[in-house]
C-alpha cells in the first residue's frame, strides 16, 4: 500500500520538476554534492587515522620485534644493549596496575553509588559533580605534583610503589567515577521500579539490581582508565620514579621503575641500539594495553544481562 | 559470578590494606642516587655493575636533571646527586642552613661538543663567534656574524634552560650573568637536536660529546679556538681529558652527602664507583661515551674522599 503511494507522490513530484526544472536539479546536485564530499571526508580521516597507526606500529615492529627474547623479560637495565632486559618496569608496572586498580576501583565505584543513588539533589552535590569534571579534565603532571607533595613528602611515603600507585590513583578516580555514573544512569527504571514493588529495600535494589546490570559499563570504564595509568610517565616522573632498577619490588614500600619511563630512558640514550630496544619495550607495553582493551570487551560481553 | 567479582574486590581492597602495615623494610640497604641525566649513563654503569657483585645492596638511580636533583639532595631525599655542574651559591646557602655537609667528586670529563651538518661550510669556530651567534636574537644569519660567511638563515638547536650543559655553555661562552638568545630550538632530549642538526645544513647545536660520538657519521664536530689568535682544536678525548679543547671541556660530578657515607653500604658504593672509575680494564666510562680523568686525578680523589670520611666521623 504504502509503495503505490511512494511511486504516487513520485511522479507528482516529477511533474513539479518538470515545470522548474533548472533550480530543483542545481539545488539536488548541490545536496548530493555536499552530501557525497562529507562521505568523503568522513572516509579521509579515518584513512588517515588508520594510515598513521599502521605507519606507527609497523614501524615500532620493524625496528623492535628482533629484539624481543626471553633475555629481554629476565634481565635487568644495562648499559649495553644485548644485555638490557625489561624486568624491573615489568614487575613495576604490574605493581602499580595491581595497587592502582585495587585503591581506584572501589573508591570511584563507591562515589559513583553515593553520587547516582544516594547523594541529594543539592547545591554542595552539584558543585562536588562540576569539580569532578573538572579533574577529569586536568593535565597528568598536575597529578604528578598533588602526588609529590603530599604522598611523597607529606606523608614521607618516599618514592615508594605506594606513592606512585596513590598518584595514579587520584589521576583516574574522576574518569572511573564519571563512566561508572554513566553506567548507573543507562540502567532502566524500571528495573528499579520492579524490584521496590517485589519489597526490596534500597540497598537490594543499588546492590543486586542496579550494580549488576551497570557492570559491564563500569568495567569497561575502569578497564579504560587503568590502561591509562600504566601508559603514564609524567606524573611518576615528578614523584621520582626511578630509571634504573636493578631489582623486583618485594612490598609497597620498595622503590620502583615502569614500562613507560624505561621507554622514555632508553629512547633519550645517544646509541641507537638502545633506540630499538625502547622500540621492543613499546611493543611489550602495546600488547599490555591491547591485552586490557580485550578483557574490557569481554567481560562487557560476558556480563551484558540486560540488554539496556 | 556478580558476587565472586564483589568478593574479589573486597580480597583486593584487603590485601592492598594488610601490605600498608609491611614497615619493617624501609631500613633496608639501599643507595638513592637522582640528578643529571648528561652523568646517568656513568652512574647506570657503576650501579649496575655493582648491583652484579652486592645483590642485598638496592642501587636506584633516577633522572631529574642536576637542579631537580640538587632539590632533593638538600631535601635529604637522595644519597648522591649527578651533578654536570657545580653547585650552585644558592643551593650552598641551603646546604649551609640544613647543616648538609657534601663532597663534590669529579667523575669523568665531557666536551660540549658544537656541530653542524657535514655538508657546512664550516669546520672551526672561534669562541667570539660563538658568543655573538648565543648572545642574543640580533644574530640570525651567518653573514651577521662574520661577514665573509653566506647570507643564509642559521638554524639553532640546543638543551634546555634547565640542563646543567646549558649552564656550562653559556657561563664559559656569553657568561656567567649575561643575557643568552631565546630564539632557538630547545629540546631536553639530545636526540631531538642530533636529528636537528643532522637534517639542516644551515644548523648548529651543541651538546655533550656522547651524542656526537654516536652520531659522527650525521654531524660534524666544530674545532673551537680559545681566542681569536689561537688554534682551534676539535673535540676528541685526548684534547678533552687534557683540557686543550677549552673552554668546553668540562669535568662531571657525583655529590656526597656526609650523613650518607656513614652508612656502610654508601660508603661502600663510593668507592666502588671510584676504583672502577679509573680501572682502564674495565674502561666503563669510555664505554658510556665518556672521558676518564687521567690516574693522577682520581687517585686524588680518593685520598681526598677518605680524607673526608676521617674528619669528623
Amino acid at each position: 500500500m504504502s509503495k503505490t503511494n511512494d511511486s504516487l507522490t513520485g511522479v507528482i513530484n516529477l511533474g513539479n520538476l518538470d515545470s522548474k526544472p533548472s533550480i530543483d536539479a542545481k539545488r539536488k546536485a548541490k545536496r548530493k554534492m555536499y552530501d557525497k564530499l562529507f562521505y568523503r571526508f568522513c572516509q579521509g580521516t579515518i584513512f588517515f587515522a588508520l594510515v598513521t597507526l599502521v605507519v606507527l606500529v609497523v614501524h615500532i615492529l620493524m625496528s623492535g620485534l628482533s629484539w624481543i627474547s626471553l633475555d629481554f623479560f629476565t634481565n635487568f637495565t644495562s648499559r649495553f644493549a644485548e644485555r638490557a632486559g625489561i624486568k624491573a618496569a615489568i614487575f613495576g608496572s604490574l605493581w602499580v596496575l595491581f595497587l592502582t586498580a585495587s585503591f581506584a576501583i572501589p573508591l570511584g565505584v563507591s562515589a559513583a553509588i553515593f553520587l547516582e543513588e544516594y547523594a541529594p539533589k543539592k547545591l554542595w552535590v552539584q558543585w562536588v559533580q562540576i569539580n569532578i569534571g573538572n579533574l577529569a579534565g586536568m593535565p597528568s603532571i598536575v597529578y604528578g605534583l598533588v602526588g609529590l607533595a603530599v604522598f611523597v613528602r607529606y606523608f614521607n611515603f618516599e618514592r615508594s610503589l605506594l606513592a606512585g600507585s596513590l598518584t595514579l590513583t587520584l589521576l583516574i578516580l574522576p574518569i572511573i567515577i564519571i563512566s561508572s555514573q554513566e553506567a548507573i544512569k543507562a540502567v532502566p527504571l524500571s528495573l528499579r521500579e520492579a524490584a521496590y514493588a517485589l519489597g526490596a529495600n534500597k540497598w537490594q535494589v543499588v546492590f543486586l539490581q542496579v550494580l549488576p546490570a551497570a557492570l559491564p559499563g563500569i568495567l569497561t570504564g575502569v578497564i579504560l582508565s587503568i590502561s591509562r595509568a600504566i601508559g603514564e610517565t609524567a606524573p611518576l616522573i615528578v614523584i621520582g620514579a626511578l630509571s634504573f632498577v636493578a631489582f623486583t619490588p618485594t612490598n609497597i614500600w620498595d622503590e620502583f621503575t615502569v614500562l613507560p619511563i624505561q621507554i622514555y630512558n632508553w629512547a633519550s640514550k645517544p646509541q641507537a641500539e638502545f633506540h630499538e630496544l625502547a622500540a621492543a619495550a613499546i611493543i611489550i607495553l602495546l600488547v599490555l594495553l591491547f591485552a586490557m582493551n580485550f578483557l574490557a570487551i569481554y567481560l562487557r560481553q560476558k556480563y551484558q544481562r540486560y540488554k539496556l | 559470578m556478580f558476587k565472586n567479582f564483589v568478593v574479589l574486590i573486597l580480597f583486593i581492597g584487603f590485601f592492598g590494606l594488610s601490605a600498608c602495615t609491611k614497615n619493617e623494610s624501609r631500613s633496608k640497604q639501599q643507595v638513592r642516587i637522582d640528578g643529571s641525566s648528561t652523568v646517568y649513563p656513568i652512574t647506570e654503569a657503576m650501579a649496575e655493575e655493582f648491583s652484579k657483585a652486592n645483590k642485598v645492596i638496592n642501587v636506584t638511580v633516577g633522572v631529574s636533571g642536576t637542579g631537580g636533583g640538587f632539590k632533593k639532595f638538600l631535601a635529604n631525599e637522595i644519597d648522591i646527586n649527578d651533578a654536570s655542574r657545580t653547585i650552585k651559591s644558592s643551593e650552598v646557602k641551603i646546604a649551609q642552613e640544613k647543616g648538609i655537609q657534601y663532597l663534590e667528586l669529579p667523575v669523568a670529563y665531557d666536551g660540549i661538543s658544537i656541530v653542524v651538518h657535514p655538508d657546512s661550510f664550516l669546520t672551526e669556530i672561534k669562541v667570539s663567534e660563538l658568543k655573538k651567534i648565543w648572545e642574543s636574537d640580533a644574530v640570525s644569519t651567518w653573514k651577521d656574524v662574520n661577514p665573509n660567511w653566506p647570507d643564509r638563515k642559521i638554524k639553532l638547536y640546543g638543551p634546555g634552560t634547565d640542563s646543567g650543559t646549558f649552564d656550562y655553555f653559556k657561563e664559559v661562552i656569553v657568561g656567567k650573568k649575561a643575557s643568552f638568545r631565546s630564539n632557538y630550538t630547545k629540546s631536553e632530549d639530545d636526540n631531538m637536536l642530533v636529528k636537528g642538526v643532522a637534517g639542516d645544513k644551515d644548523a648548529m647545536g651543541f651538546f655533550g660529546y656522547a651524542y656526537y660520538e654516536s652520531n659522527k657519521s650525521k654531524l660534524r664536530a666544530l674545532a673551537v679556538a680559545k681566542n681569536d689568535n689561537s688554534p682551534a682544536i676539535a673535540p676528541d678525548p685526548a684534547t678533552i681529558q687534557n683540557g686543550s679543547y677549552s673552554p668546553l671541556s668540562r669535568p662531571v660530578f657525583i655529590y656526597v652527602n656526609k650523613n650518607s657515607t656513614k652508612k656502610a653500604w654508601v660508603n661502600e658504593f663510593v668507592k666502588f664507583y671510584l676504583n672502577l672509575s679509573m680501572d682502564k680494564a674495565a674502561g666503563i666510562i669510555k664505554q658510556v661515551g665518556y672521558i676518564p680523568l687521567n690516574d693522577n686525578e682520581y687517585k686524588n680523589l680518593l685520598s681526598k674522599y677518605s680524607a673526608f670520611m676521617e674528619a669528623g666521623l
